[in-house]
């Protein structure tokens, strides 16, 4: 059986409204739905980034003198869960895979169009109907966690919504899943085969199939969740019987791998902006490949190692102790081949090659902690201190927000036909790196030293490390302001790019900048090598 | 070496980039594969729970077997009438399809009304004890999942109509989904059944 789509996109055309009008439509272009979840992710993140500064300004003194207990709680919940499922995840995976997937496979569109504007109009009443339930009865108070029995004592409407919003957006993360695993495993362009694709679509596929199988326990274990505060039921609740350690394991079924949902995507967008701007081929594509399947399959079973004071049975620890260090060969494959993709390069320096560099020496630094972490012993001495924090901070915040930024660089031409001022650029890196590295680096030195996560007052002695903390932070949302103005600046009267200002031979920047709707003129361009560059670079002068 | 030559696919076939293959079905596999770990993970947590918490003393969570025995038999049966219906739309023969249409959905709906005949003369509520909660919870959300695949037979049935329905031979999509579906209904209350009422 066979389908139309050209008849289907006309249709869509005409009822579509054209200009800027058509980002607040339900549009079923994947190039505007892409943008969508950019900027909705990026009106998330001020919000997060707020919450954050709230807490840092919090931690300045050792008493709770800026907010109350409780409020510092709802802050802390909220700043967690606004990030990572209505900034980082929606980014990386919705905005960037609309938006280049359908390019990098040679399509006019997603394979489910519809499903995939579903999937992005979930997202902003869920963000919403969670910022607002502060208003109404206090947040919810438990941490992206949500552990029972505290989900359960705390004050519940809060957590109900949170219930709610958080089952919306997973909702919304296994249709987009299940659209980019169609996409790229059925709606490729003939003749073009899976070795053959930019790795960004790897990573989108073994990312896709980790929501797929993952994020449904989640929504399971939500749902046992809200039955215990809304039904009076057991589920987690020690004092009616119930198991808390249930609760963690399923819910780390999910949340470990939401951190690979979270950086494998990351990753591949690292491998597609590397070897445009050091004008080398990607170094071992199929390890890189083999790479990304083996973090997908080892994801899946280390979730335990987030429970070692939990009373893991010694099996357990044992097991998912060498899991976790396995995890460590396919991510320092990775590494080694992006240090060996730019070494000998002719590298540019810009402002997304600077935000790439900048991602590796964070992720090299928050993988080696990671590993640290997996060792048991090591593990129950820092449990639930500030060491996890800055841990996990590097591999979210210097891992896959400086890929985001970097990749805001990179593909800003394309969306606008504009380029981003370098200048300020910069200015943004340079804020950026040294606040975040400011801000969390001191941190792995308080945990070290005992000081607990998620609690608003905390011993004396750690106050001077501390405030060197905030002022990182300081520095992290100023940097937000050059990026602004550089972004409405570039927008109005920006350099013009040209269709191909990086000189790339990825197939996004084989058509013309802006994209036409269906985003080829004629036929799709059929691109067996996404990164022929250095030596075969004369034959395709007329690209260049 | 090129790597990118337009001008030798201008001379490929145009009608590629207009059709391609029908994958509505493989994208509702994926969604299956989903929705099965989410019972996945409800299995998860009942065999944890049977294995680490000890029920308080005197709770009840013996099963009667009948019941359930019947709606296993009947759902396997509703799952061949739906195969049957299947083969007599090939053959165009709408009528005879929606014929074995309407005796899947008697059986669904009966599947449910003994569901809730077991419900009403169990000995433990929801919140009784750690068992009857999962016990609930599990076979309430299977049973959530064959109230909505009655309804889409329902619907299905319906657009199965001679004049002016949107499924046949030619449209056979709508129907295989809903079959999928509900294979994959009964293939969950098959492994439920075991795992629950005989394990």
């Amino acid at each position: 059986m066979t389908i139309l789509i050209d008849k289907k996109n006309q249709v869509a055309e005409k009822i579509q409204p054209k200009g800027f009008l058509r980002y607040f439509s339900f549009s079923l272009d994947h190039k505007v739905i892409g943008i969508q979840y950019l900027v909705c992710g990026f009106l998330f993140y001020l919000v997060g980034g707020t919450l954050a500064s709230a807490i840092r300004i919090e931690l300045t003194s050792p008493m709770s003198d800026f907010m109350p207990r409780d409020v510092y709680n709802q802050v802390l919940t909220l700043h967690g869960t606004i990030m990572i499922f209505l900034w980082i995840v929606p980014v990386v995976n919705g905005a960037f895979g609309n938006y280049l997937i359908p390019f990098y496979v040679g399509a006019r569109d997603m394979a489910f169009p519809r499903l995939n504007a579903v999937a992005f109009w979930l997202i902003p009443p869920s963000g919403l109907m969670l910022i607002t339930s502060y208003f109404i009865d206090g947040a919810a108070q438990a941490g992206w966690t949500a552990y029972p029995p505290l989900s359960i004592t705390t004050p519940q409407s809060g957590q109900i919504v949170w219930i709610l919003s958080v089952l919306l957006l997973g909702g919304s993360s296994i249709f987009g899943g299940i659209n980019f695993i169609a996409t790229i495993l059925k709606l490729r362009r003939p003749g073009l085969k899976l070795m053959q694709l930019p790795m960004y679509c790897w990573a989108m596929l073994g990312t896709s199939i980790l929501v797929v199988l993952s994020t449904p326990v989640l929504a399971g274990t939500l749902i046992l969740l809200s039955f215990d505060i809304v039904a009076n039921t057991g589920f987690f609740n020690p004092v009616l019987g119930g198991n808390v350690v249930v609760y963690q394991h399923l819910f780390w079924f999910y949340s470990h791998p939401a951190v690979y949902i979270m950086v494998l995507p990351a990753f591949g967008l690292v491998s597609e902006i590397l070897p445009i701007h050091c004008r080398k081929a990607l170094f071992g594509y199929r390890t890189m490949v083999f790479s990304i399947m083996g973090i997908v399959v080892l994801g899946l079973v280390v979730w335990a190692h987030h429970m070692f004071t939990s009373g893991t049975p010694p099996w357990m620890r044992l097991f998912f102790t060498i899991a976790t260090a396995f995890i460590a060969v396919p991510t320092g494959i990775k590494f080694f081949n992006w240090v060996a993709t730019m070494w000998g390069g002719k590298i540019s320096i810009n402002s997304a090659m600077l935000f790439s560099c900048g991602f590796i020496i964070n992720f090299v630094f928050g993988g080696i902690t990671g590993v640290a972490l997996a060792q048991v012993p090591f593990d129950i001495h820092v449990h639930d201190t500030y060491f996890v924090v800055a841990h996990f901070h590097y591999i979210v915040y210097g891992g896959s927000v400086f890929v985001i930024f970097s990749s805001i660089y990179h593909w800003f031409p394309k969306v606008t036909g504009k380029l981003l001022d370098e200048k300020l650029g910069m200015l943004h890196f340079a804020l950026t790196f040294i606040g975040f590295n400011l801000c969390f680096a001191p941190q792995h030195w308080l945990g070290l030293n005992g000081m607990p996560r998620r609690v608003a007052e905390y011993d004396p002695q750690f106050q001077f490390v501390n405030q060197i903390s905030s002022l990182g932070a300081l520095f992290m949302a100023i940097s937000t302001i050059p990026f602004l103005i550089n972004i409405f600046l570039s927008i109005k009267n920006g350099k013009k790019a040209g269709d191909n200002p990086w000189r790339a031979l990825t197939p996004e920047w084989l058509t013309s900048s802006p994209p036409p709707v269906e985003n080829w003129k004629g036929e799709a361009p059929l691109v067996t090598e996404p990164y022929g560059y250095g030596n075969d670079l004369k034959d395709n002068k007329e690209f260049l | 070496m090129t790597t990118i030559n337009p001008k030798k696919l201008e001379n490929s076939s145009k009608e590629n980039n207009l059709h391609h293959e029908d994958f509505r079905l493989f994208g509702l596999i994926t969604f299956l594969i989903a929705d099965g770990m989410t019972f996945a993970g409800f299995f998860a947590a009942y065999l944890t729970y049977k294995a680490v918490n000890p029920l308080p003393d005197g709770a009840i969570y013996e099963l009667e077997l009948p019941i359930p025995t019947i709606n296993t038999i009947l759902l396997l049966i509703s799952s061949a009438t739906f195969h049957k219906a299947g083969k007599a739309l090939l053959k165009k023969n709408n009528f005879e399809s929606q014929k074995w249409l309407l005796i899947t959905s008697v059986l669904g709906i009966t599947f449910l009304i003994c569901q809730l005949f077991e419900y009403f003369h169990l000995p433990f509520g929801l919140t009784d004890n750690l068992f009857a909660s999962t016990f609930y919870a599990l076979t309430g959300f299977h049973g959530l999942h064959v109230t909505l695949g009655t309804l889409m037979i329902l619907i299905i049935l319906w657009q199965t109509r001679i004049d002016g329905g949107r499924v046949s031979y030619k449209n056979m999509f709508p129907f295989e989904a809903v079959e999928l579906y509900w294979h994959f209904v009964d293939g969950i209350w098959v492994i439920l059944f075991i795992i629950l009422y005989l394990l």
